[in-house]
């Protein structure tokens, strides 16, 4: 091992911010100096090493500074203090199709674009009939990329990029590109990528990604380090953090004409007591309170489970079983229950809502009203949000 | 330094003049044939005015004597333009690359060079057809395209380091894109292009023979339409401007490219 492929030591970057965006020379002649600026530090101190074959995830929300840091790791800006080493040589993935001309054909523009990258044109010739086959372009690699879709353009440029074959990879939220099965392709050469011993640092949003691909995770919040381990460990903490937000009210929301309000939501666990943490296999039910100022014919209620990285695990409305009132007035309350759920350890959080018959009038919708976390339970499997509770066999 | 840098790029650079040369005249229907017909058109415009309006005395080539406004106004006017041309398009390469500046690192001097170098392309084509119209009205040139070559490769390093300043300048300064036109048109004039440098008053005619794009010129014409060498103080004269434009550029380039991506 030896040496780590990636050394960030006690990096600032600030970037300054004109209040006349009008870098006119008249400033310098003038005022004997540039237009009037506020400084802003975009990177406060950050240290952080990546070893050979380290596959190291990069979170944070808009605004933290990840694209920064990738930026001063890439050589594309000059960090106002500290140092950046990078040992090996790096290829930094930070758009797709960098220097793409619309009047060139695509082949052109893959010999380009990959010199632009710093990879030798032999090594490009030979892996040519690679590139375009990863892309799905043999058919249209003699047509201006100017007649291609956007998909096309992105696929094109993912699969130079990826082929560039480097011994550090910086990636930056590309990971969501084209149609499905192209991200599967993505994610498939990402894993061969990481199994070659290819070093890999990815900034993304997305905590799953983060779960299954890395073997670290660094957490930063306005320019500073909160935290780094486990990628489990750090997306759940960045994930709570997210959630802590919404509870002092940044998430919470909601809406709704108002004839009948939900009043209260309750969480209870198996033997009805309140609880804010449950075991994986538990029972979960949730009761609604109401107040139907007015008459209302069939009201429908529903709840939704969300996993706090923002995917609605189920969705269930009273509608589905039939259970609708023709009418209520006045307070009323009902439980949903959720036996032995299936969730696996994380934050989620609850949405309720009640609306007409037709779904699409809603009356009282409140949103992320109710969060609570999932600690292992019975469930032996830990990737993914819920366990299918497989059963393995050999034959 | 970094001009090695680029040098050691020189797949990158290669690939983007390949770029600028591919795509410069796509889409129009005379192509290459544009870079000829700039030149031929001003040279039409210049005759008029200058040869008929104005009526300036028809330079003779010594000793060639060769006795012919429009081709004596080529000989200055290719390089002019090649200059000009160079210097604010490397400016307008900046801004037009902007995105790639702020998404991927290589040396910034490749986008100035490679600039620079696509226009070399066109020089030689419109020298090329300069040449053979020399030798039908009875200059033989062919003995002095060696050189010719190597006064264009001068040219070539002092454009190139008077576009690295520009063009570094023009990133923090929009100012300097507007100020060089101005500059460009006042220093054309002050360049023997359109008249002979013997009708210029002895005072101006020292300034005129001493500012970099007066030396070159004044080659150009001692080479093709005198057809004899340049004086050896004239050599000394082109070899210092080239190699001062190129340190003064590259100077000012390396210290401002580093914020170029904060900046673009």
């Amino acid at each position: 091992m030896g040496q780590p492929a990636v050394v960030v030591d006690d990096l600032w970057k600030r970037f300054r911010i004109f209040h006349e965006r009008n870098a006119y020379l008249k400033a310098a002649v003038l005022r004997g100096r540039r237009a009037r600026f506020e400084e802003f530090w975009a990177l406060r101190g950050v240290s952080l090493e990546v070893q050979h074959g380290e596959v190291v995830g990069i979170i944070g929300e808009n605004g933290s500074g990840k694209s920064t840091l990738l930026k001063c790791l890439s050589r594309i800006l000059r960090p106002e203090r500290g140092r950046v080493e990078v040992n090996g040589r790096l290829s930094a993935l930070l758009e797709l199709g960098a220097g793409f001309h619309p009047e060139l054909s695509g082949r052109e523009n893959v010999f380009l674009n990959a010199a632009i990258l710093g990879v030798p044109r032999k090594e490009i010739e030979r892996r040519f009939d690679e590139i375009v086959a990863f892309a799905g372009l043999e058919q249209f690699i003699d047509m201006p990329v100017k007649n291609y879709s956007s998909g096309m353009y992105v696929r094109l440029g993912f699969a130079v990029a990826i082929n560039v074959d480097p011994e550090v990879m910086i990636i930056d939220e590309v990971l969501a590109v084209g149609d499905a099965s192209f991200q599967r392709k993505c994610m498939d050469k990402f894993a061969q990528l990481r199994e070659s011993g290819r070093t890999l640092v990815i900034v993304t949003h997305d905590l799953g990604s983060v779960r299954s691909l890395c073997d670290r995770a660094y957490w930063l919040r306005y320019g500073v380090l909160e935290d780094q381990g486990s990628p489990d460990e750090v997306s759940s903490h960045y994930a709570e953090q997210a959630l802590g937000s919404a509870e002092a009210g940044v998430n919470e929301a909601r809406w709704g004409s108002g004839e009948l309000r939900i009043s209260q939501v309750e969480l209870l666990d198996g033997r009805g007591q309140p609880f804010s943490s449950v075991r994986t296999g538990d029972d979960i039910t949730v009761r609604i309170t109401y107040e139907a100022r007015v008459p209302i014919e069939t009201p429908v209620f529903g709840v939704t489970l969300v996993h706090a990285s923002g995917v609605a695990v189920a969705s269930p409305t009273t509608r589905d079983v039939g259970l609708v009132p023709p009418l209520v007035h006045g307070g009323g309350a009902l439980e949903v229950t959720f036996p032995a759920v299936p969730l696996l350890p994380g934050p989620y959080e609850l949405s309720v809502a009640a609306t007409d018959f037709t779904l699409h009038h809603e009356y009282d919708h409140r949103s992320h009203v109710a969060r609570f976390d999932v600690t292992p339970g019975d469930a032996g499997d830990e990737r993914g949000l819920i366990t299918l509770r497989p059963t393995w066999k050999l034959r | 330094m970094s001009l090695t840098e680029t040098l050691s790029n020189r797949e990158l650079l290669w690939n983007l003049t390949l770029r600028e040369l591919r795509t410069r005249y796509r889409r129009s229907v005379l192509g290459w044939a544009w870079s000829m017909i700039n030149p031929l058109a001003t040279m039409v415009i210049f005759t008029i005015v200058f040869s008929q309006v104005f009526r300036a005395p028809e330079p003779i080539g010594e000793p060639s004597g060769l006795e012919a406004f429009p081709l004596y106004l080529l000989c200055g006017l290719l390089p002019w333009n090649f200059f000009s041309v160079s210097v604010g398009a490397s400016m307008g390469a900046m801004a037009a690359n902007a995105g790639l500046v702020k998404k991927v690192w290589f040396p910034r001097e490749v986008l100035v060079v490679s600039t620079t170098l696509s226009l070399v392309v066109s020089l030689g084509i419109e020298l090329g057809v300069l040449s053979v119209a020399l030798i039908i009205a009875g200059n033989m040139v062919i003995p002095w395209l060696l050189p010719l070559a190597a006064v264009v490769a001068l040219l070539v390093v002092f454009t190139i380091g008077m576009a690295l300043i520009f063009s570094a300048l023009n990133v923090f300064y929009r100012d300097v894109g507007y100020l060089w036109t101005v500059l460009a048109q006042a220093w054309f004039y002050l360049t023997p292009i359109v008249y002979p440098i013997e009708i210029v008053p002895e005072w101006l005619r020292r300034i005129v023979s001493a500012q970099p794009m007066g030396g070159f010129v004044v080659a150009f014409h001692n080479i093709l339409y005198d057809l004899r060498w340049p004086s050896a103080g004239r050599w000394v004269h082109l070899v210092v401007c080239a190699g001062v434009a190129l340190a003064l550029g590259q100077w000012v380039f390396a210290r401002m490219s580093p914020r170029f991506a904060e900046e673009l």
